[in-house]
């Protein structure tokens, strides 16, 4: 049993990050119908900056509360900064082109990104400091949920929560599920469409900024090839809970990690990123519109 | 006098002054994004901190010049949409291929050098340029996949493992089964494999094929590294024989020599094979299903088998790249195919122009071949792969050669026709 719940929660604490990555997914694709393969690099970069400057920080005595606190600040900027300019770069001025244009465009969007970080930081594995300090209350139950694990929980759950929210209560919320419902609709009734997508492209690199810090700092290394299989990971969560759809991109996130977490805890750790593939592949040939996606009929 | 023409002297400098201004910004901006990752180095072991302040001058005056030249080139694209033609820049393709004579002479000299290459060069750009040729080959493979049939496929490598490894493993279990009969069955594998792979995940629509296609490519390559009895993992097979000529033993350089004859042989018969099906039915069929799938299906296309076709033909070629890769290299191992792979050969489809023939045998020559020479600059290859696609399908998405096929069809046999159906129609 307690094995059964360590699994339970690795996966929960793996699902939870995979939610928040794969949000940015599922707000990107629900708005502008596009895959943003450069979004598992934002992540990674993400990573990269917390990590430097976490170090810069520590080697200056700064007390560790802080380093925390700043480095998760700076991650969350410099993202939403990668974010935007991104979207500038590759995606803006392709909105009128055919569907595959924008996909290959992330696709070299994505290869710049990742050797840009190789060169300019380095071809091996970081050690990532422990910058989440120990709960004292969980250290009965370590083995079970440790405290990375918990704050890690406890982290994203906080950012979906502001999240949902802030879709649904803000102006500017309201724009965002005005574009994703019609684009051209919204455009009549004054949304500034163009600025739409481009905070929808912050927030989604804002958050997975935060993933890219929590996760490093749990598994304790990084490296400039991270964001690839996450964002793969990400992204198939966000079509099993069904594209286009934030409660899904969480619910499928969830469902992801539980998979692998057990399929690794129970039949091998050896296949354990082919399980998260095959997942993939069998949830677009049977469902394709994901667990809470709805079905849409392809029009002329 | 000098009125209105400083009017317009001034517009015009007050215009080239909100460019510059607008790089600066540009420039300043990405000297913020970059500053932390080029600026900072930390040795997380030693505890030090590098400060690479010089970089950031470099930042600023690239991210000046490019920022001005991408505007300058966005402003040229919005211009050209508008005035809606392009007789100059086709003009080129146009003039080779519609003048015979000339077309024959260029492609005369063109097997002329490539025949005398291997005796006017060293091994080892021999060598290289198998390699080219080999890329040349999964180029026109994919472009059918890709280029035809409008299939974004970005597992593409997993065909070309399947080839390299069916040679490697059939040798290793049978060490009589030699090259010639694996090219047959490599090929005939990949085939299976992409029609296995196709018949399921046709159905998905554009983006959605691109990933899980993806998620294939990776499910093989995770298998070979990971099913040790059978694959023999990460490490790899080595010893794979090279191509045997009637039995006779090669010396390195005789072989060298041998694969890179057949290399060119095999890549010749591929690009007429891709130049025919490209005219047949089921190629004109591929075009119209990338162009139009429910105008298709309303024309009496068989959507999934069309589709299961390209899917399995690409793989054809991809499987047959793979056995030679396997007989060229002596050694495999999973390392060699992952989805870097992938997007090379994807980049050099898009680069080269989706569907022509002419425009990704350029772009393989280019894309394979230059990196080797650029020496120093060579680590900097995947960052340059990845901004050309970019810039590519920003500026020029149809690529270095346009397929110009199209055009000339109607040019030759409906271009009158079209327009007197065309003015005939409202009256009718």
């Amino acid at each position: 049993m307690d094995y059964f719940l360590e699994l339970f929660f690795r996966g929960l604490t793996r699902g939870s990050i995979y939610s928040l990555i794969a949000i940015g997914y599922t707000m990107v694709y629900g708005i502008i119908e596009l895959i943003n393969f450069a979004h598992g690099e934002i992540y990674m970069i993400g990573a990269f900056t917390a990590l430097i400057v976490a170090s810069v920080l520590t080697i200056h005595g700064v007390p560790q509360a802080w380093v925390l606190s700043v480095a998760g600040l700076s991650a969350i900027v410099w993202c939403s900064a990668y974010g935007y300019t991104v979207e500038k770069i590759a995606y803006k001025p392709l909105r009128k082109a055919s569907r595959l244009a924008p996909l290959i465009s992330a696709i070299g969007m994505s290869i710049v990104l990742q050797n840009y970080v190789m060169l300019a930081q380095t071809q091996d594995s970081l050690p990532f400091p422990n910058l989440i300090p120990e709960i004292s209350a969980l250290s009965s139950v370590k083995k079970i949920l440790s405290s990375s694990e918990a704050v890690i929980l406890g982290a994203s759950a906080f950012f979906m929560v502001a999240l949902s929210l802030f879709i649904k209560f803000t102006r500017l919320g309201r724009a965002m599920r005005a574009t994703a419902q019609d684009r051209e609709m919204a455009m009549l009734t004054g949304v500034d469409v163009d600025r739409v997508i481009s905070a929808t492209f912050i927030i989604g690199s804002a958050l997975a900024a935060v993933g890219g810090l929590l996760i490093a700092s749990h598994v304790g290394q990084i490296n400039f090839f991270i964001g690839f299989i996450a964002g793969i990971k990400a992204f198939t969560a966000a079509v099993l809970g069904g594209i286009g759809s934030i409660p899904g991109a969480m619910l499928g996130g969830m469902v992801l990690g539980w998979t692998e977490s057990f399929a690794t805890g129970y039949v091998s750790s050896d296949y354990e990123d082919v399980f998260a593939f095959a997942l993939l592949v069998f949830i677009l040939i049977f469902r394709p519109s994901g667990i809470l996606g709805k079905h849409r009929a392809q029009k002329v | 006098m000098p009125a209105p023409g400083s009017v317009l002297m001034k517009e015009k400098s007050g215009a080239i002054g909100r460019e510059v201004l607008r790089g600066l910004g540009t420039s300043l901006w990405f000297c913020f994004l970059t500053f932390p990752l080029l600026a900072v180095r930390v040795n997380t072991i030693e505890k030090t901190v590098v400060w690479r302040l010089s970089n950031m001058v470099w930042v600023a005056l690239a991210s000046f010049f490019l920022a001005i030249s991408w505007r300058w080139l966005l402003s040229r694209r919005e211009r050209k949409t508008k005035r809606r033609d392009e007789p100059r820049a086709r003009w080129l393709a146009r003039k080779f291929s519609g003048d015979r004579r000339l077309g024959a002479a260029g492609m005369a000299a063109v097997m002329a050098f490539a025949l005398a290459f291997p005796f006017v060069s060293s091994m080892y750009q021999t060598s290289l340029m198998i390699t080219a040729l080999i890329y040349v080959m999964l180029g026109l493979g994919l472009n059918i996949v890709v280029g035809l049939a409008g299939l974004l496929d970005l597992g593409y490598v997993a065909f070309y493992a399947v080839g390299a490894y069916s040679y490697a493993l059939l040798n290793l279990h049978f060490p009589w089964y030699g090259f010639w009969m694996a090219l047959p069955v490599g090929a005939l594998l990949a085939a299976m494999f992409g029609v296995l792979l196709g018949f399921p995940v046709l159905r998905l629509r554009g983006d959605y094929l691109a990933i899980v296609t993806l998620g294939f490519g990776e499910i093989i390559r995770l298998i070979l590294e990971n099913w040790n009895a059978f694959s023999k993992g990460p490490s790899g097979i080595a010893n794979i024989p090279r191509p045997s000529f009637f039995g006779l033993d090669l010396s390195l350089h005789q072989a060298t020599l041998y694969l890179y004859f057949l290399m060119l042989a095999v890549t010749g018969l591929t690009v007429i094979a891709v130049m025919r099906l490209r005219a047949s039915r089921i190629g004109r069929a591929w075009m119209a299903l990338r162009e139009d799938e429910i105008a298709c299906e309303c024309m009496g296309i068989d959507k999934t088998r069309t589709k299961l076709t390209a899917f399995a033909l690409g793989a054809t070629w991809a499987g047959m790249a793979g056995v030679i890769f396997a007989a060229k290299t002596t050694f495999i191992n999973p390392a060699s195919f992952t989805f870097m792979e992938s997007a090379i050969i994807l980049s050099i489809v898009v680069l080269g122009g989706m569907g022509s023939i002419l425009g990704v045998i350029l772009a393989s020559l280019i894309m394979i071949l230059l990196p080797q020479y650029l020496g120093a600059f060579s680590q900097y290859r995947m960052l340059l792969f990845g901004s050309c696609m970019v810039a590519m399908i920003v500026f020029r998405p149809q690529g270095l050669v346009t397929a110009s096929r199209s055009y000339r069809y109607v040019e030759r046999f409906g271009g009158r026709k079209a327009k007197d159906a065309g003015e005939k129609a409202p009256a009718a």
